[in-house]
């Protein structure tokens, strides 16, 4: 099926590199819906996007469902890391 | 069945007058032809629908496949298409139509154009070929798996996609709906819902769903593929337009 279920983030200070190198990203889709690569019927997706650079300006990644969950527990360990060095700051 | 045929990339006009990329590919031997324009998926304008025009060619018809994501992405590989304008919430309905009115007033001034037109695409294209046999002239649709058209996609989706079930009564087109009986967008209650409010309104129409086939039967590339409801649907579609689109 297609989920269509799709969550925008926006993205502050934020890179991504890419086939022509380093850019700023403002937007993430977070999506849950047919990879074009990974081999799986559905993957949770994600795509970086800078709509000023252009449909090109994206890095894109096709996840599995567990490897997306332990990537989220991962992002939010290192925020949490972020947050006790602001705190020390 | 024709393997000799012209497959070329061409510039039509959509919505608002605005260009659109299209593909258009025909059989080489002369004569007048029915036609089908082809609504591609979410996933764009990519390689996998550009094959299933020159299949629907080879079987005798004009196929034209417009890339309704010209304006947004023109020339980008398809995926980065798709995800930029997924980011802006996808292809309005209102566009869609004009984009398709605007792919059949092109067939209409083909030389070897017959005159009759059907529309057919897969999941959310399946939506959008009911959306355009709901809102024009057509001589027939084929919708495939169309999600969102009883329900709507989930809230958070952030896309243009209202449910369509309150249009059946303006089908203009018979309509060939094929499912599987595994989707769950649609699901069997979905279709069933969709089946009831057409028979209400007497709208000529055909569903079929296969049983061990989900979302995406058709698609050759992916885990989903169940070659006996392909092979199947494909017959039926052939028969289909065999009816409606002859001279």
């Amino acid at each position: 099926m297609c989920t269509y279920q799709t969550e925008h983030v926006d993205l502050q200070s934020s890179s991504a590199k890419g086939p022509t190198g380093w850019f700023a990203v403002t937007t993430a889709s977070v999506y849950y819906d047919h990879p074009v690569h990974a081999p799986a019927e559905h993957a949770v997706n994600i795509d970086f996007l800078n709509p000023d650079l252009g449909p090109a300006a994206r890095v894109a990644v096709e996840l599995d469902p567990a490897s997306a969950r332990a990537l989220a527990e991962a992002l939010l360990v290192a925020v949490a890391a972020s947050d006790a060095v602001s705190a020390d700051a | 069945m024709t393997f000799d045929m012209k497959a070329e990339t061409i510039a039509i006009a959509g919505a608002g007058g605005d260009e659109l990329e299209a593909y258009l590919a025909q059989p080489l031997a002369e004569g007048r032809r029915g036609a089908v324009v082809l609504i591609h998926h979410m996933p764009g304008y990519d390689r996998s629908t550009n094959e299933i025009a020159r299949r629907f060619a080879a079987e005798g018809y004009i196929a034209l496949l417009p890339n309704l994501y010209s304006r947004e992405a023109p020339h980008a590989a398809p995926d980065d298409a798709a995800a930029t304008v997924r980011a802006r919430g996808g292809v309005p309905d209102e566009r869609l139509v004009g984009d398709v009115r605007g792919a059949v007033q092109h067939i209409q001034g083909l030389p070897n154009a017959n005159g009759k037109v059907a529309t057919i695409g897969h999941c959310s294209g399946g939506r959008q070929s009911f959306l355009a046999a709901v809102s024009l002239p057509l001589d027939a649709a084929v919708a495939c798996y169309p999600g969102a058209v009883v329900t709507g996609p989930p809230p958070a989706s952030g896309l243009s996609m209202p449910p369509l079930l309150d249009r059946a009564k303006d089908l203009q087109c018979p309509l060939l709906g094929l499912f599987g009986d595994d989707d769950k967008f649609p699901t069997p209650e979905d279709v069933a819902t969709l089946d009831k409010e057409l028979q209400a309104h007497g709208k000529v129409h055909e569903f079929y769903s296969y049983p061990g086939a989900g979302h995406a039967f058709f698609d050759v590339d992916r885990p989903a593929y169940r070659p006996e409801a392909a092979v199947d649907g494909y017959k039926k579609i052939a028969a289909f337009f065999a009816r409606y689109l002859a001279s």
